[in-house]
């Protein structure tokens, strides 16, 4: 045995010594940093992540500069092309038209629920939006399948072409269906719970005596809402359209069935995308012998994951700021 | 004696609880009538039967009348907003609303579209006044109300109500969360208002009451108790009650 290893046993020998041996006092800071590192696991698990992705993705970033990864538009992976920018693009049009779509009648909904509605209506509500916030995102695809897309393809799209298309990002190209309005419409009906419970409670935490203060001088109750409920809440409401966002931004699988799936740049509503969670899903695992096509999934996912972190992180913290004030 | 609130036979429900039983009042023009009670005993209940804030809460039901000038407020056709303006509040703490001191005073001014541009400037600077507060924010007007102390936010809130021009001033222990100097000041802005408002507040401090009070109203359980002339109750109090809370037996 060398040196350097007895000493770890020494060390190591005594601290389970220590440990059996504590006093109350002693245990009790045990158990404390236990569960200080348990609770950090998950912390760890993400930087593990991050690192992880990033050394997987070293591969495709020797054979070409970020820039052209990402600005690239092209996706040619025989030719080992590997433009990102039809992808993002992609993410970004379905999880703008979502929210174009859930913003406001999600705003509208936490509203009546925290401001107009009795406490009945609320005890029905509520557990009904969890429900909706639990069904399996498969569900919501095959919805949009049956749904969403004949109804786009059939309905939607020639109208919009017969009344709109000069509009550019309005115009028709794309006769099945499938495509980012599909996609928007199915994500918009999936993150609404979830959008409308955060700004209900962000609403809720409004402080009554606020609102008082507003209808004492003679605001009526809508006039309240618009100058004080609102305006004291914003910053709350955009962090809940910001997590809403995130999620659109990851959701996979109901996306994935009904956006098409073609990796072009889109230029208007009703063509079909590819974002990037459905790249990962559709391509990982299958499309592996081709070289560096790994690393460049990789990449995708990295891009996803940091997006997705950044966004999570901001809007929490500021709703944590605001559950805090309203403790106050 | 000129009366210018009149409850008449005025009950008041939480649910099925009677929180305000038959209560018979008047509260005189330009004067300070003080309402006092232990706690729970219907004083805020009271106020917001006045106006009209009871309904704001689920469940509530009221009987009986209040008639304000001779009108009975919770007639059919009666606009709650102009109940609500006739009657400024000062709550048990301040509210800032979420926006420039400035325009926390113009803002119901402005929802009123009562005044703008340079009568705008002039009314707000005229209501600081009023509260005792603009030698302190002349030069910020346009900073965030939330920054001020909690002395300053409350006497700010009494310019916000004095701004859209009341007729009555409802203070619901609008001391109770300041210091000592901030609660003398409110006392003292009270004294000046009311040769110009009626004006109703609620104590729990017995010292505050004998300072302010020119009308006393003596509640218990709902019910009101002793009223009359400040100096009468307080002195020759006629009800046992009466007696032992303002000897603090409870
Ligand atoms: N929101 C409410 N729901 C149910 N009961 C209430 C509510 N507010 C007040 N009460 C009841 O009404 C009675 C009078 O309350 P309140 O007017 O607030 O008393 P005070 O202001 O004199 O302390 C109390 O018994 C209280 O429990
Ligand atoms: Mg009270």
């Amino acid at each position: 045995m060398n040196n350097s290893k007895t000493a770890w046993f020494k060390t190591f020998y005594n601290q389970i010594r220590s440990l059996l041996t504590l006093s109350r006092g002693g245990k009790e800071r045990f158990t404390e940093k236990l569960f200080l590192s348990i609770s950090l696991l998950p912390v760890l698990l993400i930087v593990l992540l991050v690192v992880a992705l990033w050394l997987r993705t070293q591969p495709i970033l020797e054979t070409q500069s970020i820039w052209s990864l990402l600005l690239g538009q092209t996706w040619h992976p025989i030719k080992s092309q590997f433009g990102f920018l039809p992808f993002i693009a992609g993410t970004m049009w379905v999880t703008i038209v979502a929210m174009v779509f859930a913003v406001p009648v999600c705003l509208l909904s936490a509203i009546y629920l925290s401001e107009y509605a009795r406490a009945s209506m609320r005890m029905i509500m509520k557990p009904l939006l969890d429900l909706l916030a639990a069904i399996p995102s498969v569900v919501y695809g095959v919805w949009g399948m049956l749904a969403i897309v004949p109804w786009v393809q059939n309905t939607f799209a020639p109208f919009m072409n017969k009344c709109f298309s000069y509009i550019p990002f309005f115009a028709v190209n794309n006769p099945t269906g499938f495509g980012i309005m599909a996609g928007g419409l199915v994500l918009a009906v999936m993150v609404a719970p979830f959008i409308i419970a955060i700004t209900y409670e962000v609403l809720q935490a409004v402080p009554t005596g606020l609102r008082q203060a507003s209808l004492a001088v003679g605001a009526t109750q809508w006039e309240t809402i618009k100058y004080i409920v609102m305006r004291q809440s914003l910053p709350g409401v955009i962090a809940g359209v910001v997590l809403g966002a995130s999620r659109a931004l990851g959701e996979t699988m109901a996306v994935l069935m009904v956006v098409g799936n073609v990796a072009h740049m889109p230029t208007s509503i009703f063509d079909a995308a590819y974002p990037l969670p459905a790249l990962i899903a559709n391509n990982y695992g299958e499309m592996l012998t081709i070289p560096l096509y790994d690393a460049a999934l990789m990449g995708a996912a990295l891009i996803l994951l940091l997006v997705v972190l950044v966004f999570n992180i901001l809007s929490t913290l500021i709703l944590r700021r605001i559950v805090r004030r309203s403790r106050r | 004696m000129d009366s210018h609130v009149q409850t008449i036979d005025l009950n008041a429900f939480y649910g099925n609880t009677a929180a305000l039983k038959n209560v018979n009042l008047e509260f005189p023009k330009r004067q300070i009538t003080v309402i006092m009670g232990p706690s729970g005993c219907g004083k805020t209940t009271l106020l917001k039967t006045i106006n009209r804030f009871l309904e704001l809460t689920d469940g509530t039901r009221i009987s009986g009348k209040v008639l304000i000038d001779g009108e009975n407020i919770y007639a059919p056709n009666v606009d709650v907003t102009e109940i609500r303006k006739k009657a400024g509040l000062l709550a048990q703490r301040p509210y800032p609303l979420p926006m420039s001191i400035y325009d926390n005073v113009a803002y119901g001014l402005r929802i009123h579209n009562m005044k703008r541009g340079h009568d705008l400037d002039n009314a707000v600077e005229h209501h600081l006044r009023e509260a005792g507060l603009w030698d302190e924010v002349k030069d910020r007007l346009r900073s965030p109300a939330t920054g001020l102390s909690i002395g300053q936010q409350q006497r700010l809130c009494l310019a916000r109500g004095l701004a859209v021009e009341p007729e009555m001033l409802l203070g619901d222990e609008p001391t109770s969360a300041l210091d000592p100097i901030s609660a003398q000041r409110i006392e003292q802005r009270l004294l000046d208002l009311k040769n110009e408002y009626t004006i109703v507040l609620v104590t729990h401090i017995l010292r505050q009451a004998k300072r302010l009070a020119d009308y006393v109203v003596f509640m218990y359980l709902g019910e009101v108790v002793e009223c009359g002339p400040a100096q009468q109750v307080f002195e020759n109090p006629q009800q046992e009650r009466t007696r032992a809370y303002l000897e603090g037996q409870f």
